[in-house]
């Protein structure tokens, strides 16, 4: 029982990554930036959520509208003022370090804004838990939404991309800038539209984390960030379905780690299973393997 | 005399597409080998088969009586083997010098401590591949640029470069990717001069890759001619440019 | 072009002498504030970071965001070294050295045993790995419990009851609460001097047949394989050579802290390693030096600003990255300041 319990435990905390690294994946997969930034937009969709429904009190379902529009527009913002001036700058370390320090900015920001103690996240999710086998395995409402959430969103990416214009230029753009644009493809407008919907999902995966773990500060995007993009190496970047696996599996293995070996050393096994997967397969488990031309 | 390069059953395919197919040559010490081919015969395959970038599927080479199938490129680059790249891979952000002098780098030693710690064995040395270096660059008539950066160089002169780079590490054959690709008729008559002084000063044996036909008949002695992967014709270079294979399948029918 | 390079280094080292002096001078006629005094070991240490860092980033060419995870080894090894010996080893400064070179050794072996396999990895990939690295040395101190009595050592991962020493016996490493009771034998004069060290090691080595070779296989991994440099031995190099320097910074940086915890190296430690050397410009070790040095007194000269300072050090970064990369930028620079300033933005590229 115990070891169903860390499983669901282990989906619904990894269908969070999950959502994060879809995102962060097709960033990355455009911009070909490391976007240090990314899972600070994750707190400032927290923070948006939290101010809708607790101060404004306005109803779950708007606050979570809310957190959305916020994240959308300024992963847009962020996108065309920080990084397009340097996505053709000589060293692509231009731009990763000035992720960093939009990262830096927004954490300051809600640092001045709400003060550095930790909010208390009311869960926005009113569905009520699962209890199966007679009590002994609860299933929160947080969990069955998460987990819903991450196969829908996944599932509704995948059409986007596969039998949309748009999700094809996308493709196209993250392929090749050049080729792209004299295909007649918008390229700036791909770039920037990827950073929406990256930022989008960000912020529901805000909601979703703060719900499950219902503690809010000014830093509790970095690590979900980080661990999204080792989501998103591990499932092979650039591919829906392996951010997806690679989500769900960073989740479980982390649930099992704090589970049965150790609170602290967790992290550490998340990141030494990264290392592991990346030593023998160097692109990821669904990654395509790329050789260079001489 | 025994071949410098002997080549057989040489073979690659890439995912199901066979792109060098029972590819055989033999060169002689000396010679001046030229290798010619319609866009994408497989020419420059066979180049990286040759220096271990990719590992043959089937095949033998040998290098001086030496076997050096399927062995790394470091290893066939100090059996002998040194080359220029297509599109020209030179260190970009390093000196016309320091490009020759790290093709020196296996011939030259002293350890990395004594480098750090100045010690009188890497002043020592490091004259001497100065000397070595500028050598090789004066050659090339690239002297009085020796301290501009690599970048900085016209693009003729880059060409040049990899050749005095390829030239220092000191090898008995040396493989040329279209050495003339973007000169101009004056450049390319230069280059012709410097190949020929090349291969007689230093003692070493070419095969070079290259698609302008005069280059080709005024200094190859013998041609093998590659048409989609396979050897079409081979032989003394006026008898083979007149071969009606050839001429069909560089005009068409 | 030898006497250029020369003179060049000449520059370098002297800025840091020169930078010595005057805050001697400032120090003996009582203009420093304390709050300046304090900042400046951490300040060397973030300096022999940055130049150690930009060996790896900026000559090999390799993204590493693992730094912290060697500072990390480096200090922790360092600190136990004094703490097991403070009682019978009094003189400060050799106590010092040896942790130094102590902190070294072990960062060192760190480096080597991570960078045999990730250095396969390239770009991000790396970048990601040495990140994990780093992260994972910084848990892995974080559990373990050393202790010391006359049985000799004792060791748990648990706490510090699972030691079972005898009474009396000393606890060094307590877990999450770190070393604490290091003596404070770290100064400003043994910070300079480590920066000096690393200047040296690093200068020299680019100026040498090996460093020829790592920036070669930096510039053209194809063409260098094809002159015969073994890419694997020469990228280890610059990988456990950046590893020794950066634990002999974090032995420095042990011996100038009261408590030594292991969260202190998260990888925002190594990032911020990384905003020094990006700024400093890639590869441009004087570089990293000045930026080291403004970046972390800028945002105490900027504490008059109390809550707003991390803000505006935000921004400012980012307002000097675009201003330093931006293509559109250089271009309108190189268009209004003339050939000079032009001139030297294609050398920091």
């Amino acid at each position: 029982m115990r070891f169903l319990f860390y499983l669901i435990n282990g989906i619904s905390l990894g269908s969070v990554y999950a959502i994060i690294a879809l995102g962060y994946s097709m960033v990355y997969g455009i911009a070909k930036m490391l976007n240090f930034a990314h899972g600070d937009v994750i707190m400032v969709g927290g923070y948006a959520a939290f101010t809708s429904a607790v101060t404004l009190g306005l109803h779950p379902v708007l606050s979570i509208g809310v957190a959305i529009v916020v994240c959308t527009v300024l992963g847009v913002i962020i996108e065309s003022v920080a990084y397009r001036p340097l996505l053709e700058a000589s060293s692509s370390l231009a731009v990763l370090i000035t992720a960093i320090g939009v990262s830096y900015f927004l954490q300051n920001l809600v640092l001045l804004i709400f003060g550095s103690n930790s909010k208390s996240f009311q869960s926005l999710i009113r569905i009520p838990g699962l209890s199966l086998a007679g009590g002994t395995l609860v299933i929160s409402g947080e969990m069955i939404v998460t987990i819903v959430a991450c196969i829908v969103i996944m599932l509704a990416l995948t059409c986007f991309i596969n039998r949309t214009k748009m999700g094809q230029a996308m493709l196209a753009v993250s392929e090749d800038k050049g080729a792209a644009q004299l295909m007649g493809i918008n390229v700036n407008g791909t770039i920037a539209l990827t950073f929406a919907i990256g930022s989008g999902l960000a912020a529901i995966a805000g909601v979703l984390l703060c719900s499950s773990y219902p503690s809010l500060t000014p830093y509790t995007g970095a690590m979900p960030g980080i661990k999204a993009f080792v989501a998103a190496v591990f499932g092979g970047i650039g591919s829906i379905p392996g951010a997806f696996l690679g989500g769900i599996l960073l989740g479980i293995i982390e649930i099992f780690a704090k589970g049965y070996i150790s609170t602290q050393l967790s992290d550490a096994i998340v990141f030494g299973v990264l290392i592991i997967v990346l030593l023998v397969r160097p692109t990821g488990l669904l990654g395509k393997k790329i050789q260079e031309k001489v | 005399m025994a071949d410098m390069l002997e080549i057989n059953n040489l073979g690659i395919s890439f995912g199901g597409l066979r792109e060098v197919d029972d590819f055989h040559v033999n060169i002689r010490q000396g010679e001046l080998y030229g290798l010619i081919g319609p866009n994408g015969a497989g020419k420059t395959t066979v180049f990286n088969l040759l220096t271990g970038v990719y590992r043959p599927d089937e095949g033998k080479i040998r290098l001086d009586g030496q076997d050096i199938t399927g062995k790394k490129t470091i290893e066939i680059n100090k059996a002998g083997v040194a080359r220029t790249f297509q599109n020209i891979r030179l260190f970009h952000q390093m000196s016309v010098l320091d490009n020759v002098k790290a093709g020196l780098h296996n011939h030259y030693h002293y350890s990395t401590m004594s480098g750090i710690l100045r010690l009188p064995v890497y002043r020592r040395t490091e004259k001497e591949m100065d000397e070595r270096a500028l050598h090789l660059l004066e050659v090339f008539d690239l002297a009085g640029e020796a301290d501009y950066l690599a970048a900085n160089l016209p693009y003729g002169k880059q060409r040049k470069l990899e050749i005095a780079r390829a030239l220092a590490t000191d090898p008995k054959m040396l493989l040329l990717d279209e050495p003339a690709a973007g000169m101009n008729p004056n450049e390319t008559a230069e280059l012709m001069e410097t190949i020929r002084y090349v291969l007689d000063r230093f003692h070493i044996t070419i095969l070079l890759i290259e698609h302008d036909m005069k280059l080709v008949s005024g200094i190859c002695e013998k041609l093998t001619v590659l048409n989609f992967g396979r050897v079409l014709a081979e032989g003394p270079t006026a008898e083979v440019l007149h071969d009606p294979e050839v001429i069909k399948a560089y005009l068409g029918e | 072009m030898k006497n250029k390079k020369f003179r060049s280094n000449l520059i370098t080292y002297g800025i840091v002498i020169a930078a010595f002096v005057i805050v001697q001078a400032l120090q003996n006629a009582g203009r420093l504030s304390s709050l300046m005094t304090g900042m400046l070991v951490p300040i060397c240490v973030y300096v022999v970071l940055a130049v150690s860092l930009n060996l790896v980033v900026g000559i090999s060419g390799e993204l590493s965001l693992g730094h912290a995870g060697f500072m990390c080894a480096g200090a922790f090894s360092g600190a136990l070294f004094t703490n097991i010996v403070k009682e019978n080893l009094t003189i400060g400064p050799l106590r010092l050295v040896l942790a130094m070179l102590i902190g070294s050794a072990v960062a060192a072996l760190f480096g080597l045993a991570i960078g045999i396999p990730v250095l396969r990895l390239k770009g991000d990939y790396l970048a990601i790995v040495t990140l994990a690295f780093g992260e994972i040395i910084k848990n892995v101190m974080n559990i373990f419990f050393i202790g010391q009595d006359s049985n000799g050592f004792h060791f748990s991962t648990k706490d510090q009851f699972s030691l079972n020493m005898e009474p009396g016996g000393k606890v060094l490493l307590s877990g999450p609460m770190g070393i604490t009771g290091t003596p404070k034998d770290a100064t400003f004069l043994a910070g300079v001097i480590l920066i000096l060290v690393t200047l040296f090691v690093v200068l020299n080595l680019m100026d040498s047949r090996t460093g020829r070779a790592i920036m070669a296989i930096r510039d053209n991994r194809i063409a260098a394989e094809s002159i015969g440099l073994n890419i694997m031995k020469h990228k280890l190099l610059a990988f456990t050579v950046s590893a020794a320097l950066a634990g002999a910074a974090g032995s420095l940086y042990a011996h100038n802290l009261a408590t030594l915890q292991a969260k202190k190296f998260d990888y925002n430690f190594s990032i911020l390693a990384l905003v020094f050397v990006v700024l400093g410009g890639i590869g441009n070790i004087r570089g990293s030096v000045i930026a080291a040095i403004v970046l972390t007194a800028l945002p105490e000269m900027l504490r008059g600003l109390s809550n707003y300072r991390m803000l505006i050090y935000s921004v400012i970064l980012i307002a000097m990255m675009l201003f330093t990369w931006a293509p559109r930028v250089l271009e309108w620079r190189e268009r209004h300041f003339g050939r000079f300033l032009g001139k030297k933005i294609k050398e920091v590229e």
